[in-house]
């Protein structure tokens, strides 16, 4: 069975349909990248798996393990395993970075019934993490993403990622506002993480980033649709040819 | 005297109030002269209503209607039930005075310990002497009252340099229903002295009752007072509380409420800046629910120059409840370089909530600092989203983000052990909300 089986889907948001019939489906271990213009619905289409509120899906289907997604609250999807590291990670004033790790991994773990955390255990999880991701411990005492640069705000979202241990990570455009260095942090952060129960989701407009994460298949997405396939050579396809030729085949 | 405002909602005459309870009040004959002269002032007033400026959104007349008769002397099962309270709201190491049903209960209360640390005596023990307690400046119709009707309350003295370790707390427990407490507590503390004085409102099994509380302090220079009030009365209680405190010259001045229970609540504080150099800090939490009415009303009066005054009060309000602040700062003519600021925000958790600000400067000097501030809004749905996708479920997301919104104002309070028992009375809160 498929980890994760997008069918046909088609969403709206406020009247305008944003996907018009978007086939994707990623296996256990896969590196998925999605590339595309601005406007092509990569976002919509990582919101719409991770449950955000104000998108009507109109048609198709969303199978994870063989199960509906579309019908499980945000919550309930992040204890199945989806996590969506997300484009701009929200700043949480007051919500020390510490205090929401512990809540979150033990709202997940009670979810699946699973034990929580001890306070021992799960401390040393979070300073072996932050170790590897260069994740200062004063930074985890302040409140969530608050005063966080760019790169720091997206290594908080890998240092979740490497703490909820999600089966399917769908990265929405983890290169924006990032140098290089913070780019290359980040993605080594994310390679280690790659493994045969996880697939991974890489939505990005630029090539850049799949220098660092290289996926396993590349899809091309324009106007709602993927319109292209391939592997990892697709994408310096892309990178020397552009996005025109795909917006006029949609 | 006209006898048709003396009527109250439900046609009793309220003089049969005082008559009914006269026979309780402690209190020489003089004392008990000016009791009727307060309890006169209070027939002619009647209870506020809304066409009295300072209590535009309490209006005591429609949301209580009648004040209850005194609650009887609390008997042995009555203060059995207070000590269960007294053992389930005591904060850790604190020196405990207890009042039940506004009563002195000193078999729960510290006293040997207190003793060594501080004056103390009861109220009826210094009416006595003297009815000077029983007079403020105020004529407002609830205080008149208090003073008509007070029964009992704690009178501490603080002597000069003292450095009290462990907190002095005033529990109030109400075991008796349908029935009305009045107690009158004074607070006085020397030069240099540190001191932390905690007041908790609760009940033991008792609802619908009525507390008229006033509490007088005085500060004196270089003193370091930490005050903090913790109204969590029953949910169909009224507590209507006045606080009136006077501060000396550069003293470090805390002052913390939070509302968490009654249907009616009122905090009336009254800060006058009377010294040079000193720093108030007036920080509130509401946490209102179901049809619930919370006001918190804060006046502080710059009188000197010199002096900083900083306000943060947040309120949280779910389904049909109503929370009011209304905070004034008056700087006097001569109260050059004050420093004062108020910032109060509101989260409206139903559609049906509401909140009222209403910030009033009212500036006379010219060289002053003063600013006031007000927002009022829902969670923000991002956050919420966030939170979710990380696996919160709705109600724990929602719990996370307005502990971070009292937050603001409960990390004011220094004291660990407290803030943490603060703490502590909130996330009870939202977990009757869930």
């Amino acid at each position: 069975m498929a980890l994760l089986e997008v069918k046909d889907l088609k969403v709206r948001v406020e009247e305008r349909e944003i996907l018009h019939g978007l086939t994707l489906t990623v296996n256990e271990g896969e590196v998925h990248a999605i590339m595309g213009p601005n406007g092509s619905g990569k976002s919509t289409l990582s919101h719409v798996i991770a449950g955000k509120p104000g998108y009507e899906v109109t048609d198709g289907q969303i199978l994870f393990r063989g199960e509906d997604l579309l019908e499980m609250e945000p919550e309930e999807r992040a204890a199945k395993g989806v996590f969506l590291a997300f484009q701009y990670p929200v700043e949480i004033p007051g919500v020390a970075t510490m205090n929401f790790l512990r809540t979150a991994l033990n709202a997940q773990r009670k979810a699946r019934g699973e034990d929580e955390y001890s306070t021992p255990d799960f401390l040393k999880k979070v300073r072996e993490v932050s170790k590897s991701l260069n994740i200062p411990q004063d930074m985890l005492k302040r409140g969530v993403n608050v005063g966080f640069s760019g790169g720091e705000k997206k290594r908080n979202e890998v240092l979740q990622m490497a703490l909820f241990e999600p089966s399917l990570c769908i990265l929405d455009e983890m290169d924006s506002g990032l140098d290089i260095d913070a780019l290359r942090i980040a993605a080594d952060g994310v390679n280690a993480l790659r493994s045969p129960g996880r697939a991974m989701i890489v939505i990005t407009h630029y090539q850049r980033l799949l220098n660092y994460i290289v996926p396993d298949f590349v899809h091309v997405m324009s106007k709602g649709r993927v319109v292209k396939s391939g592997d990892k050579e697709l994408a310096l396809e892309l990178e020397a040819s552009g996005y025109a030729q795909f917006e006029d085949a949609a | 005297m006209n006898v048709a405002v003396a009527k109250t909602g439900k046609g009793r005459a309220v003089s049969d109030l005082f008559a009914s309870a006269e026979g309780r009040l402690p209190g020489s004959p003089d004392v008990i002269a000016v009791r009727r002269e307060a309890f006169e002032s209070y027939e002619r007033l009647g209870l506020p209503h809304r066409r009295i400026e300072e209590w535009k959104y309490t209006d005591l007349r429609a949301l209580v209607g009648e004040v209850l008769p005194l609650a009887a002397t609390p008997d042995a099962a009555a203060l059995k039930r207070a000590a269960d309270a007294v053992k389930a709201h005591a904060v850790d190491g604190a020196c405990k005075l207890v009042l039940v049903d506004g009563v002195f209960a000193a078999e729960l209360s510290d006293v040997k310990a207190l003793a060594a640390e501080a004056g103390f005596k009861t109220l009826p023990e210094v009416l006595d002497k003297d009815a000077g307690l029983l007079k403020t400046a105020s004529t407002d119709a609830v205080i008149a009252l208090n003073a008509a009707l007070a029964t009992d309350g704690v009178v501490l003295s603080i002597a000069d340099g003292a450095q009290l370790s462990a907190p002095i707390q005033i529990i109030h427990i109400a075991t008796a229903a349908s029935a009305s407490a009045f107690t009158r507590s004074q607070v006085s503390v020397g030069k240099g002295a540190r001191v932390t004085i905690v007041e908790t409102f609760v009940a033991a099994e008792a609802g619908a009752y009525q507390v008229n509380d006033a509490v007088i302090v005085s500060v004196g220079d270089n003193a370091d007072v930490a005050h903090i009030r913790l109204m969590d009365d029953a949910p169909d209680a009224v507590n209507v509380t006045s606080q009136f405190v006077t501060v000396g010259a550069n003293v470090k001045f805390n002052f913390f409420n939070m509302t968490t229970g009654a249907a009616v609540s009122r905090l009336q504080g009254f800060i006058t800046l009377a010294g040079e150099g000193s720093e108030l800090s007036a920080n509130g939490v509401n946490l209102l629910k179901k049809t619930e009415h919370g006001d918190t009303t804060l006046v502080v009066d710059h009188a000197v120059p010199n002096c900083v005054s900083r306000e943060t009060f947040r309120a949280v309000i779910d389904d049909r409840a109503h929370s009011v602040f209304q905070g004034r700062i008056i700087v006097r003519p001569d109260a050059q370089k004050t420093d004062g600021k108020m910032m109060t925000r509101a989260l409206l958790l139903s559609d049906e909530a509401e909140a009222d600000n209403k910030p009033e400067l009212e500036i006379f000097a010219d060289d002053v600092s003063c600013g006031h501030g007000a927002t009022a809004g829902a969670l923000d749905d991002s956050l919420l989203f966030y939170l979710k996708a990380r696996g919160l479920p709705e109600k724990q997301a929602q719990a996370l983000l307005i502990q971070a919104f009292v937050g603001e104002a409960i990390e004011q309070i220094a004291d660990d052990t407290l803030r943490e028992h603060v703490i502590g009375i909130a996330e009870r809160w939202l977990e009757r909300r869930s």
